[in-house]
């Protein structure tokens, strides 16, 4: 039948799995943030450094190399390389979610289109964790996955006494990265949600970490305390893998007052969601 | 015909105003009409239907599943097509479409397919890879009736469809109603304010006002009543016309001399009416069937819960 002359019809066919659906937010929202050339350029030279990384270990090893260059050793790969390892991938991976995060609720907000979501087998829960995931990957793929593989390359190199002498570090890398890209998702999501402009959501962002640490440093000078600390996130995530990889830290909060402030922060940003995603707003009258 | 939406009891309130309260009907026709006026709490029942807002009394089933407790059952047998606008700029209406599918449970291939074929249904075939965002209002109105269909639903629930629609617009959308609703494939809510709207697309309705129903009205059975009602006016000089009327079965009722109202039985040819009169030499002057347009069942429904309120 010609297209201008087709009538309604039903669909008789399949029907994916519930629980599919939440990828499907995920798949359109990577499409969307890999439209962008500048943040698909940003995103791979966030592998420039695991990737000197890789070659420094692999040059620490060959040492024909090293001895025409009369070095015994580049430098001593333990907790500290790791430790700030994540540290600069951190630091991109702020930069990545000020980039990402504000554009992925903001949108549906800004046109109103959560009705179409949840108004489908989709609860708002699925919601959040597709649009999420996008976070997660991205943050995961520069931070935890590359220490992991220099991990696994090192531990080549160097043999199974290094690995078994240094086989704590496996679940400290993960968990230090994982707690930051958990603020940092939840965070971004959060003022993604509450902002409908993504400049604007994104200058938030911004805004949380460095004048929470000003305002933090503000409020120790004026009222001789250190609870202002508790302000300062990247201090606060800094302190947490500090405590993980058993580094000196300068820091007068605790790793432990550190993780529960974190994930107060976290489930805050949890709250500020559940608050607003959702199909209609029920405004007092 | 199956009940597409049983209220039982419905109540919604919000900060203990109550905008929705007892509703109890059971509603099964191809194309059922929500109608009063604004703030009556049309909006608001489809939303609760839809699981957007809690329940405070009752419940309400649609197609046998419970608002309470099945809301994903419900979501997957619905399309919908919300009163505001709702649309994401940036994406074109193809691969809007198409992600509204997608999350509705087709397969990606799928909804590629029906997208093209909904956009093709509604009018926006040509203006498929445009973005949405450069949409007029109409264009976007369509836009969303084609996601609220693109998954081949049950049920459409339309909320003020024809909002904002110039009048060819809204001639054409009206025209999709009734194709849809004529497919037999599926069953339509549609709210509205515009009695007109309703009157045109919809066999059964439920009159709101502030959260209250006042009225359940079918519009079919309303339409085969009107025509056994007759209002006729005569002219000659017979008495006994009225009683002969009323031996032909039906009941009359003169409200003057020459003017009576006539109810007719299931029965009655018509033209032993004219044979009765021209046998007693009575010209019949006017004849006409009695005309309840729904702006009467609507004003009648208004009238009677302000003298209730």
């Amino acid at each position: 039948m010609a297209v201008h002359k087709r009538s309604y019809r039903g669909y008789p066919g399949q029907l994916t799995p519930l629980w599919s659906r939440c990828l499907i937010i995920t798949r359109y929202a990577f499409k969307n943030v890999f439209q962008w050339k500048l943040l698909t350029s940003f995103f791979v030279a966030c592998f420039i450094f695991p990737l000197s990384c890789a070659v420094l270990i692999y040059v620490n090893h060959n040492t024909r190399l090293l001895s025409m260059f009369g070095i015994r050793s580049l430098l001593n790969i333990d907790a500290g390389f790791f430790f700030h390892f994540l540290r600069v991938q951190g630091s991109l991976g702020f930069i990545l979610t000020a980039l990402v995060g504000p554009g992925l609720v903001s949108p549906d907000l800004a046109n109103n289109a959560l009705p179409l979501y949840f108004c489908r087998p989709l609860s708002r829960t699925g919601y959040v964790a597709g649009k999420m995931l996008v976070l997660l990957s991205l943050l995961s793929l520069i931070t935890w996955v590359p220490a992991l593989l220099l991990f696994l390359i090192q531990s080549i190199l160097a043999g199974g006494s290094w690995m078994g002498a240094n086989l704590w570090l496996v679940p400290n890398i993960f968990l230090g990265s994982a707690i930051e890209i958990l603020v940092f998702s939840m965070l971004a999501l959060a003022l993604s949600a509450w902002i409908k402009r993504k400049l604007a959501a994104g200058a938030a962002l911004l805004g949380v970490f460095f004048f929470g640490a000003g305002f933090g440093q503000a409020a120790n000078a004026v009222l001789g305390t250190h609870k202002g600390d508790l302000l300062n996130l990247a201090g606060l995530i800094h302190t947490v893998q500090a405590h993980l990889f058993r580094q000196a830290w300068r820091s007068a909060i605790s790793g432990g007052s550190a993780w529960v402030a974190l994930l107060a922060v976290s489930g805050f940003c949890l709250w500020l969601l559940a608050r607003k995603v959702r199909a209609y707003e029920v405004v007092r009258g | 015909m199956a009940p597409v939406i049983e209220l039982e009891g419905l109540g919604v309130r919000f900060w203990q105003r109550n905008i929705l309260e007892d509703l109890r009907c059971t509603l099964s026709g191809r194309a059922v009409g929500l109608l009063g006026p604004n703030g009556a709490g049309k909006s608001t029942l489809i939303n609760t239907l839809l699981g957007f807002y809690p329940v405070a009394t009752g419940t309400a089933r649609v197609y046998g599943y419970d608002i309470r407790t099945q809301t994903k059952q419900i979501r997957s047998l619905a399309g919908y097509m919300p009163e505001i606008d709702c649309f994401i700029a940036h994406m074109t209406a193809v691969s809007f479409i198409r992600m509204m599918g997608e999350l509705s449970g087709l397969p990606s291939s799928a909804a590629l397919e029906r997208a093209h074929e909904v956009l093709f249904y509604v009018g926006l075939g040509e203006a498929r890879y445009r973005k949405l965002g450069t949409y007029s209002l109409g264009m976007r109105q369509l836009a969303k009736l084609a996601q609220a269909i693109v998954h081949g639903p049950k049920l459409v629930i339309l909320d003020e469809p024809t909002n904002g629609l110039d009048p060819p617009a809204r001639q054409r959308m009206i025209r999709l109603i009734h194709e849809m609703r004529d497919s037999r494939e599926l069953q339509i809510l549609l709210c509205s304010h515009l009695l007109r709207d309703v009157e045109e697309t919809c066999d059964e309705v439920l009159i709101l006002k502030a959260g209250r129903q006042v009225h359940y009205a079918n519009l079919e059975e309303e339409r085969r009543t009107n025509k056994r009602f007759l209002e006729l006016e005569t002219a000659g000089e017979d008495a006994g016309f009225a009683e002969a009327v009323e031996n032909l079965g039906c009941a009359c009722a003169a409200t003057s001399a020459k003017r009576m109202k006539v109810v007719l039985p299931e029965s009655f040819v018509m033209r032993d009416l004219y044979r009765l009169a021209e046998e007693r030499n009575v010209q019949i002057r006017r004849l006409n069937y009695r005309r309840d347009s729904l702006e009467d069942i609507f004003l009648k429904a208004m009238e009677n819960a302000n003298g209730r309120s």
